[in-house]
């Protein structure tokens, strides 16, 4: 019976493409994170100037 | 490219919410700790200014050229706009761990998952770079930088070793990953003198350090909610 729920869950889409698919979106995320907390670019860095002292993010 | 959507649209449902309700935590934790930290930032940099000008020499105050939020409301909706940025994108890297499991994942699942998040990101680059104040001395920002994102990714590494494989090798080369950073270590900041006492240092470590448990477990479980209930309404 359990066998058949997920196979249900995982039906939809299998194997590599749901891979790529999360791959990609965790790029994004790192992207994201990059952007707001990594940003050499000056006026990026003192908008979330605070946010990166709280996320002990590295920061001048 | 469901599978991308969904990801996305759980991440950013879980991200607006936890990165909403952290601004508040960090409204009364950290924020009020780091304005003042800056009065002492502010009171160095004069004075380092007003001996530049007395002795002739150029004062070097790069930062009055560069732009920056307004006190009050715009610093203040600046930085809960970084916080639900940073919560989308780590929670568009928990969601497509969950994704990756091509099972459901359950909340108390994705608290762990959290709780792994917060080893990676807070807990392991903070050993060796602690949660700074403004206005301390600090090392290279790229320097730093490198040695941060690198900690984190040995870290994760050595989790989904210890943690997702039963083999003794992964056990021992997990181990090993986590501490190889902190023997090449973090850059070292010069040593001067601070005006910051270091009691309010000591309190922002603890602010930071428990503010990120607990944005870390909000998010864990807030995706796995969220990416369940959105990957059940599409199947």
């Amino acid at each position: 019976m359990q066998q058949t729920q997920s196979a249900d869950f995982t039906a939809v889409a299998t194997g590599t493409n749901v891979i790529v698919q999360a791959v990609l979106a965790m790029a994004l995320g790192l992207f994201v994170v990059g952007m707001v907390g990594f940003s050499h670019i000056s006026a990026v860095h003192n908008a979330a100037h605070d946010v990166r002292h709280a996320n002990a993010f590295p920061c001048h | 490219m469901h599978v991308f959507r969904s990801i996305v649209f759980a991440a950013s449902l879980a991200g607006l919410i936890v990165g909403a309700l952290i601004s508040v935590v960090q409204f009364f934790g950290t924020v009020p700790l780091i304005q003042k930290s800056e009065i002492y930032e502010k009171a160095a940099a004069d004075a380092q200014q007003k001996a530049a000008h007395s002795s002739g020499g150029e004062a070097d105050h790069h930062h009055d050229a560069e732009w920056e939020p307004e006190e009050g409301l715009q610093r203040n909706a600046l930085t809960v706009a970084a916080n639900i940025l940073t919560a989308i994108g780590f929670g568009l890297m928990l969601t497509s761990i969950y994704a990756l499991r091509q099972r459901p994942v359950h909340w108390r699942e994705g608290l762990f998952w959290g709780l792994g998040g917060f080893v990676v990101f807070v807990a392991a680059p903070g050993l060796g770079l602690p949660p700074e104040l403004p206005g301390l001395p600090v090392a290279d920002l790229t320097a730093r930088q490198i040695w941060w994102v690198a900690t984190a990714a040995l870290t994760a590494s050595a989790l989904y070793l210890l943690i997702l494989r039963s083999e003794p090798w992964a056990a021992v080369l997990g181990l090993i990953l986590i501490i190889i950073p902190h023997l090449v270590g973090a850059p070292v900041a010069p040593e001067s003198h601070v005006e910051v006492p270091a009691s309010l240092s000591h309190q922002f470590v603890v602010t930071v350090v428990l503010t990120g448990l607990l944005f870390w477990s909000l998010l864990g479980i807030a995706t796995s909610l969220a990416f369940e209930k959105v990957s059940r309404q599409r199947s």
